[in-house]
């Protein structure tokens, strides 16, 4: 008995639309997020996650219409990340139904918005997100940075104490992604995920290469992490978010099935 | 046919921020005979049939902006004569006292304190636990209660918080839960019930429990 592991289907939304496929079930809902959210809150989603990756500002308003849309029909927690530059912005997906937001970029370029951000909407709903990657060599003690812009540049942030930092500004959840890992369906970067874990008091949200269930598990034990964040995996109907809980349980993980 | 008199649930808008979810849950839960409410009128508080105080954020915050707008007298008010429910922070601004924010007298309803769980917290076998304490976490029954209405013992509702409550009178304690102590999650008194988990974030057993109090009568 106790706290249970989380599993976070991530959508990525384009101007209100889902834009990794889920062509494979029924063509009309197709990329639409509320059905999608629907689907994954009927199958036992713990939590849901939606990444913004609209370009234009002015589109921002679908996505509060869509944050909106959901809340109303899916009663388990909502975060929103993506574009969340300003406090207005915060407020604005929170007012729509977000519970959390996750705040990436910004944070990078400007530490204090985190600050700023945690005392006006309390740590609770404050989630940064960070993209690590590895930069030392073989065989060197294992250092990872943090990257911008889709892991194409790097700040010369040290991963782990990027995370320390975020934290003691308010952060209430750190959602890593590795982007070594991300897309190569190779397992998350376990090395990175139990560093930042150890380091900090608060929940942990492994991120980036999922291509199995087995990676979840090792997330979890090896990783130590408090949930695990997959999004083609179960887009593309390879498993379901049952069959993914089924498998951790049986792994000895403690699960709400 | 004489139209049937709505049912009013007052859901309190202290400035807190987000009451997107509880009003949509709850409208989710309602019959079409009630209707919900979101005001930081007293007059509305008033007049409600039923009340329900959500809670976000810091308790300092929480019990100040109910002092501000007044809102005290209605919320004691409610607390003595209809079905009441409060959720999240809610329940710790019912109780004497929070240690948050350097220590806050709250309202007093519950005789005991809000306490932190410490960003040392460990579990009984001495693994470190994340706090905030947040997940779905699994709430043991304590006490009978027409709240707990079709719901399983031991179901799993979603919790964010760090600061817990501990009742001086342990009779009051409707459900606890397990993180590494056992703590009080839900307590109860006449017509007034109030829980640490949201059940708007809790998928169906947290829509019942809305349900639940949509229905009750305010006995216990």
């Amino acid at each position: 008995m106790g706290l249970a592991k989380r599993i976070i289907p991530c959508l990525d939304v384009d101007n209100g639309r889902v834009v990794k496929g889920v062509q494979f079930v029924d063509i009309r809902d197709a990329g639409d997020p509320v059905e999608v959210a629907k689907r994954y809150n009927e199958q036992g989603a713990d939590e849901i996650t939606f990444l913004d990756i609209t370009a234009s500002s002015d589109d921002r308003e679908t996505t509060v219409h869509m944050v909106e849309a959901i809340a109303s029909q899916v009663f388990i927690p909502l975060t929103v990340g993506g574009g969340i530059r300003t406090c207005e912005d915060i407020r604005r997906m929170l007012n729509a139904g977000a519970d959390k937001v996750g705040i990436n970029t910004a944070a990078v370029f400007n530490p204090e918005f985190v600050r700023e951000a945690a005392q006006r909407f309390g740590s609770q709903c404050i989630v940064v997100a960070i993209d690590a990657k590895k930069v030392s060599a073989e065989g060197e003690t294992d250092k990872w940075e943090i990257f911008t812009h889709g892991g194409r540049k790097p700040t010369g942030l040290d991963a782990v104490e990027w995370a320390k930092k975020m934290v003691e500004y308010g952060a209430g959840e750190i959602l890593l992604t590795s982007m070594d890992r991300d897309g190569t369906k190779n397992g998350f970067d376990l090395g990175v995920t139990r560093a930042i874990s150890e380091a900090v008091h608060v929940p942990v949200i492994a991120s980036g290469g999922v291509g199995n269930l087995d990676h979840l598990v090792d997330g979890v034990i090896e990783g130590k992490a408090d949930a695990v964040l997959a999004a083609s995996i179960f887009h593309f109907g390879e498993y379901s978010i049952q069959e993914a809980k089924q498998r951790m349980t049986d792994a000895g993980i403690e699960m709400r099935l | 046919m004489s139209e049937m008199k709505k049912s009013t649930v007052a859901v309190i808008d202290y400035g807190m921020g987000n009451l997107h979810s509880v009003a949509k849950a709850l409208e989710h839960a309602a019959d079409e005979n009630t209707s919900i409410i979101v005001t930081s009128d007293p007059k509305v508080i008033d007049a409600a049939d039923r009340v329900l105080l959500p809670g976000v954020g810091a308790i300092r915050d929480c019990i100040g902006e109910m002092h501000n707008a007044g809102l005290v007298p209605s919320i004691k008010k409610a607390m003595a004569e209809k079905p009441f429910l409060a959720i999240c922070v809610g329940i710790q601004s019912l109780m004497s006292h929070s240690e948050e924010n350097g220590g806050v007298d709250c309202l007093n309803h519950f005789q005991g304190n809000a306490l932190f769980f410490g960003e040392k917290h460990t579990d009984h076998d001495g693994s470190k636990l994340k706090v905030p304490h947040m997940g779905w976490n699994q709430v043991k029954q304590t006490m009978a209660h027409p709240l707990w209405k079709d719901i399983p013992d031991n179901a799993r509702f979603y919790f964010v918080h760090s600061f817990y409550v501990v009742p001086e009178n342990k009779s009051e304690v409707a459900g606890t839960c397990d993180y590494g102590l056992e703590f009080c999650v839900a307590i109860a008194r006449d017509n007034v019930f109030a829980v640490q988990f949201h059940p708007e974030k809790s998928h169906k057993d947290g829509l019942q429990l809305y349900k639940n109090f949509l229905h009750w009568d305010g006995k216990p």
